[in-house]
């Protein structure tokens, strides 16, 4: 076996059961938890607290604008590199065609030259986020083992995307192979890290907004 | 305050069982989704005053939570088998304890403005009051004065240990004093107001200020002794079963006299208490509407049971963190602000993303906390000064005691006052029947 076909064969199996079974048992693991019955008369209906949650998941995306003068740097830079991640991701013609291959849906590619653009940012804005968590007091402090990790794996799969579109540093075979295994670490360490905001990021916003939207404050 | 005990309950090494107990025993959903959801982006750490005003790294709120987050990992969360067997949590000890007493009652007033701009909506406050839980049940609630006060407030209902009789006295005293009838412990009433122990000790005009407003709107009203002091200080210190004994007393005396409306003070924590809170504790729906004074004031104004006159003046308003943010009752002080005919004038980031005064969420009971509730509240000084506005109001009796004393020590020119007493002290004449 080679290493490519190991990668297309039992190493997506091996990645798509732990992420699919690991995101699983986190959700759950949160989810199923005793529920606390919240007895307090709402000040909004069910459907209003409902649409609250609903409404937040997009609101909390933009900070209020009281905010942007302290924090708007590092969120128009983390805004830089997730939508590069996103243009890569859905408008390279390769990666349509395997979504093609698995869900049966498919859309027009983004020109070649696009997403080598949008691949050098989206690497160029990854490198600056590592370097701002790195001197930033706060981050600094913050930053777990976690922190890195993911860096890494989310790092690897950009980078050897890169050298794969160019294919100079190895052969078409060998570079699609490190690629693929890259994805596929990327998949196994996502249910266990901070990747997982993927998931949690709209189930956190949607509860805070239901929350909130009970006691007609602020979401 | 000189008059408060020292607190026999603060031990000399803090109970590390107790804390992991206290930490993880209310853990649901909600919070273990907050507590799984960090991606340690650190925005929270711009949005909180004691940050933004000191720079010093250790103040960003979620690093606050920093051992309840741990704790819950190692003890309960999805992995905690990894977290342990790898040692990828560390176990609490008595060190980290105290390490992390003043991150968690000095440096934070439970404002919520990290809860506001937390891009994953984490409910940082919220993992605040869980973590001061485990504080509180290690002994490690600062002993001068919050601690101290909350194990008054457990052991007797009021902080101050202010009895049944000695409150009765002092309400006939007031109503005297200011005029006003008071309706005490009457066997039925359709409105039951409350107090707070700060107005007690330093605004006792505000409780003449309710009588006359409840008096004004002409229901059936009634204080009850047995059930008073709703200033919950054992909310902000952690003690879970202080703060039910706190509201239980509450919802039996307004249930006991059949009340419909139970009025909370000009204070902010003891109405998210009672307004969210105290339901849950009880364990079922509250058979009364809980609404704060300026809510009911705004209600009655709309509905024309409370008449005031217009007058001539330019002032401010502090929104108090507990009330807008918090509480969702942005709108009724501004209510109250039109009728009365005031030229408003708003304070930068004034209602839901307003700053705390900086002695919200127990911080100013705690002594040591000075320094940094004197930086805190730089911050509402230079808005209050720059709105140009010879009067700052507010519906909070922390927060207006919090503006008082650092506006004093200011040298400030700018008055301070009481939302509620400004419309007791504007109330049209009823015409005659």
């Amino acid at each position: 076996m080679t290493l490519l076909s190991f990668a297309r064969g039992p190493g997506m199996q091996v990645a798509t059961l732990i992420l699919i079974a690991g995101m699983f048992w986190r959700l759950s693991g949160i989810l199923l938890l005793r529920r606390r019955v919240a007895h307090a008369a709402a000040r909004n209906p069910f459907a209003v607290r409902l649409l609250g949650g609903a409404v937040t998941i997009f609101t909390r995306a933009i900070p209020r604008r009281t905010f942007w003068p302290r924090v708007g740097a590092g969120v128009v830079l983390n805004y830089v590199f997730h939508i590069g991640l996103f243009i890569v991701l859905f408008g390279g013609a390769p990666h349509i065609l395997i979504i093609h291959e698995i869900f049966g849906v498919a859309w027009p590619d983004l020109p070649k030259g696009v997403i080598v653009v949008a691949s050098g940012i989206t690497l160029a804005a990854l490198i600056l986020l590592l370097v701002r968590r790195l001197c930033h007091p706060v981050l600094k402090m913050l930053s777990k083992p976690d922190d890195y990790i993911s860096w890494l794996i989310v790092f690897m799969p950009i980078f050897t995307g890169i050298l794969l579109s160019g294919e100079t540093v190895a052969g078409y075979g060998a570079l699609l192979a490190w690629h693929i295994l890259s994805i596929e670490a990327l998949m196994i360490w996502l249910p266990f890290g901070k990747l997982m905001h993927v998931a949690l990021v709209f189930a956190g916003r949607g509860m805070l907004g239901y929350n909130f939207s009970r006691k007609g404050a602020a979401t | 305050m000189n008059d408060i005990a020292p607190a026999p309950f603060q031990k000399a090494a803090p109970d590390v069982s107790k804390a992991l107990r206290g930490f993880i025993a209310d853990v649901g959903p909600t919070v273990a989704l907050s507590l799984e959801s960090c991606v340690h982006c650190g925005q929270c750490a711009e949005a909180c005053q004691f940050y933004v005003q000191t720079g010093d790294p250790r103040y960003t709120p979620i690093h606050k939570i920093e051992l309840f987050k741990q704790t819950y990992n190692r003890e309960m969360g999805p992995f905690s088998f990894a977290y342990k067997f790898f040692g990828l949590a560390p176990k609490l000890t008595q060190e980290t304890l105290t390490e992390w007493q003043d991150l968690v009652y000095d440096s934070c007033n439970m404002c919520g403005r990290c809860s506001l701009i937390c891009p994953m909506g984490i409910d940082i406050a919220d993992l605040v009051e869980q973590t001061r839980h485990g504080m509180y049940e290690a002994g490690l609630a600062p002993s001068d004065f919050l601690g101290a006060l909350a194990e008054k407030e457990h052991a007797t209902g009021s902080p101050f240990g202010l009895t049944s009789e000695k409150f009765r006295d002092l309400l006939h005293e007031i109503g005297a004093t200011h005029g006003v009838t008071m309706h005490v412990d009457e066997p039925t009433a359709e409105i039951v107001p409350t107090i707070s122990s700060i107005d007690v000790k330093t605004y006792p005009g505000s409780m003449a200020a309710i009588a006359k407003i409840l008096n004004h709107i002409g229901k059936p009203w009634s204080f009850r002794t047995d059930g008073f002091d709703a200033d919950n200080v054992s909310l902000t210190a952690g003690d879970r079963a202080g703060q039910a004994a706190i509201t239980q007393a509450i919802v039996s005396a307004v249930t006991a006299c059949g009340a419909k409306i139970l009025v909370m003070p000009e204070c902010g924590h003891s109405f998210t208490e009672m307004r969210w809170e105290a339901a849950n504790a009880h364990g079922k729906d509250l058979p009364f509407r809980v609404l704060q004074i300026t809510e009911l004031v705004a209600e009655s104004i709309q509905s024309g049971a409370i008449r005031v006159n217009k007058i001539s003046q330019t002032a401010t308003y502090h929104d108090a963190c507990q009330l807008s943010r918090r509480g969702g009752a942005t709108a009724a002080p501004r209510v109250i602000l039109a009728a009365l005919g005031v030229d408003v004038r708003e304070l930068e980031d004034a209602g839901d993303a307003n700053w705390c005064c900086g002695g919200g969420g127990g911080v100013a009971l705690i002594k040591r906390a000075q320094p940094l509730r004197d930086a805190a509240f730089a911050i509402k000084k230079k808005q209050i000064e720059a709105s140009g506005a010879a009067i700052v109001y507010t519906s909070c009796s922390g927060c207006r005691q919090t503006l008082d004393h650092g506006g004093k020590a200011a040298g400030w020119n700018t008055s301070v006052g009481s939302l509620l007493e400004l419309v007791a002290d504007n109330l049209a004449a009823r015409a005659a029947a």
